[in-house]
């Protein structure tokens, strides 16, 4: 693997990211604090599809659910906020492991539409109960705490939270356990062999990745400081797979790089059409035809996981 | 009780004979899914938008005749066959080269399908709602234990056995269900044997896209036709196909059953999270067969 202008970068970004909202137009400051969380989320989404290949078709559920946990905690009970913002990653890893419970029997491609088709029956109940969570209008003017109120202050906040926990799944992949997942991914019948318990590995896989799109959900809160339930819509959750596929989703920093491509496309496509679906959609089977491997992948080089046949 | 008295109401039989009939719509559509599933091992998530296709062009061919009940029937076959030419060139033009690739690649080609198709919908028929009256021979109502059923939903109650059937027919019956049921099995195998499976696989998209575009037009008489229909319709057609065993056939009978049933019952008990019993009933059967009810192809 090259990493010779790595470290040089790591040094370069995080004085470019601390000096953005100095520099740019509120506009522009918001639309960065979106790039990070969701970047953050596409991440989260990496660490049980890339790493641990289970087919996680239906990630926006945990985004939404820990936005949802944030702000219903945050509007509806007297909670102190710091306690608001760990409700909802910690109701997302909830769900993620009462959804994995009953999807990890399923292999692969029927564990992903089983995922997304439950992920839609949560959806369909938050959309319908207004007298909870607001219905379709979702929940607005979220009251947040003065510190990360002003758009400098929530970007900062969505910065420093993103920064660790991106910081914290870089550990993750890299420690033992990291190594485990890795290597149920690339061929769980001989991880199965070995000794490793690799439903329950799968399972605080699914855990973590949905406890991290949680905290970006949570995140989202802070950026928006309101809720919709379009943010768990089925479509998003394949949008963040695309941010994946797009950067390369057997590399680190790839989902990274996708999402805020995808991010900032968005952003700029939606002020001159209304045709987002055909542009990204474009985009996707350009890609997919073309680099397989993703931005990142094509750099890279490395070789990517051989399906294994039956597995 | 309230629930109960709900429950066992006069309208509880017509309410189950009207969900019966909307499950007749579940099961052609995803009858078509679970074709190209098992066959072609492609989860499409572009089914929904050719159903929204379906239902669409079906209200043009009725505008273009100018209504009344032959404009209606041809629209039933003009539209599943402009659906199924549009499945044929997604196959040939871009399917066809990519089956090797991962499930992962090709459900997500599939999505990127179903962004361009929902929008060019959009560009051709506009953002507008549209709608398809039921022609004067389907109005009205039957009567049916005492009790009122549309003439329609009836027609419906008898489209979806004769659909089954002529499933049944073409994939146990013909040559080319046959090899179609031998690649499910063992692609790999057929071709060796020296048939050409690249246009085995055409063949049963293009079917499988007719079924969507069928769906889609027969529905049209009983919604508001209007974008954003396909994404509701897909996750639906999505678990039918798992209870009901990926790739089978039946199975995505049954699951259109158990579905619609649970549905329209889960209605009258709970109107506001009725949607919600369906789901239950997909957990409750994975819970025992984890592999759907009915083997699967895989």
């Amino acid at each position: 693997m090259r990493r010779s202008a790595a470290p040089f970068l790591l040094l370069l970004l995080p004085v470019a990211l601390l000096a953005l909202p100095q520099v740019l137009p509120r506009f522009h400051t918001y639309v960065a604090a979106i790039v990070l969380l969701t970047a953050l989320l596409a991440t989260s989404l990496n660490l049980a599809i890339g790493y641990t290949g289970l087919y996680q078709f239906g990630h926006a559920v945990f985004y939404g659910v820990g936005a949802y946990g944030t702000a219903l905690s945050l509007t509806r009970s007297g909670m102190p906020a710091p306690v608001a913002f760990l409700v909802g990653p910690l109701a997302a890893a909830a769900l993620s492991l009462a959804m994995g419970v009953i999807c990890i029997r399923l292999s692969k491609l029927y564990f992903g539409m089983l995922q997304i088709s439950l992920g839609s029956l949560v959806w369909a109940v938050v959309y319908r109960w207004y007298s909870f969570t607001g219905g379709d209008d979702g929940i607005h003017g979220i009251p947040l705490p003065d510190a990360i109120a002003s758009p400098k202050g929530s970007y900062y906040c969505t910065l420093i939270v993103t920064g660790l926990c991106v910081f914290a799944m870089y550990r993750i992949v890299r420690s033992p356990f990291g190594k485990v997942i890795q290597g149920i991914r690339d061929n769980p019948v001989r991880a199965e062999a070995i000794g490793v318990d690799v439903k329950m590995h799968q399972l605080a896989s699914l855990v973590i990745a949905g406890f991290f799109g949680g905290v970006a959900g949570s995140l989202f809160v802070v950026v928006e400081s309101s809720v919709f339930p379009d943010m768990m819509f089925w479509t998003f959750s394949l949008e963040v797979l695309i941010m994946c596929l797009l950067g390369g989703m057997y590399t680190f920093f790839g989902p990274l790089v996708g999402a805020s491509v995808i991010v900032l496309l968005r952003v700029f496509a939606s002020v001159h059409t209304r045709y987002w679906g055909l542009i990204l959609g474009t985009i996707l089977t350009l890609v997919i035809i073309f680099l397989p491997d993703g931005v990142l992948g094509v750099f890279v080089r490395r070789s990517r996981p051989r399906e294994v046949p039956g597995a | 009780m309230d629930f109960a008295s709900n429950l066992f109401s006069a309208g509880t039989l017509s309410q189950i004979l009207v969900g019966l009939s909307r499950t007749t719509i579940l099961f052609i559509v995803s009858s078509g899914m679970s074709l190209i599933l098992g066959v072609l091992r492609i989860p499409n998530v572009a089914h929904g938008s050719l159903y929204m296709i379906g239902a669409f062009a079906a209200w043009s061919v009725i505008q273009f005749l100018g209504g009344g009940l032959f404009a209606f029937l041809a629209a039933m076959i003009v539209a599943p066959m402009i659906v199924a030419a549009v499945g044929f060139v997604l196959e040939r033009g871009f399917f066809s080269y990519l089956y090797e690739r991962e499930h992962l690649m090709l459900l997500l080609l599939t999505f990127s399908f179903a962004l361009i198709l929902g929008d060019l919908v959009k560009i051709v028929w506009g953002p507008e709602y549209r709608s398809v009256t039921v022609p004067a021979f389907f109005q009205g109502s039957a009567e049916i234990f005492g009790l009122p059923l549309p003439w329609y939903n009836l027609f419906l109650l008898l489209v979806g056995p004769c659909i089954a059937v002529f499933l049944w027919l073409v994939i146990n019956r013909t040559n080319l269900g046959k090899i179609a049921r031998a690649a499910a099995v063992d692609g790999e195998m057929v071709g060796a044997v020296g048939i050409n499976t690249g246009w085995v696989f055409a063949f049963t998209f293009v079917l499988g896209s007719f079924l969507a575009g069928l769906g889609g037009a027969l529905i049209a008489p009983m919604v508001n036709i209007s974008l954003g229909m396909d994404h509701s319709l897909i996750m639906e057609t999505f678990l039918i196909v798992i209870i009901g065993g990926l790739g089978n056939m039946w199975g995505a009978l049954l699951g259109s059953l158990i579905f619609g049933l649970t549905q329209s019952l889960g209605i009258l008990v709970w109107p506001q999270f009725g949607i919600a019993f369906p789901y239950l009933a997909v957990v409750a059967v994975l819970v025992v067969r984890p592999r759907g009810l009915l083997s699967s192809t895989w």
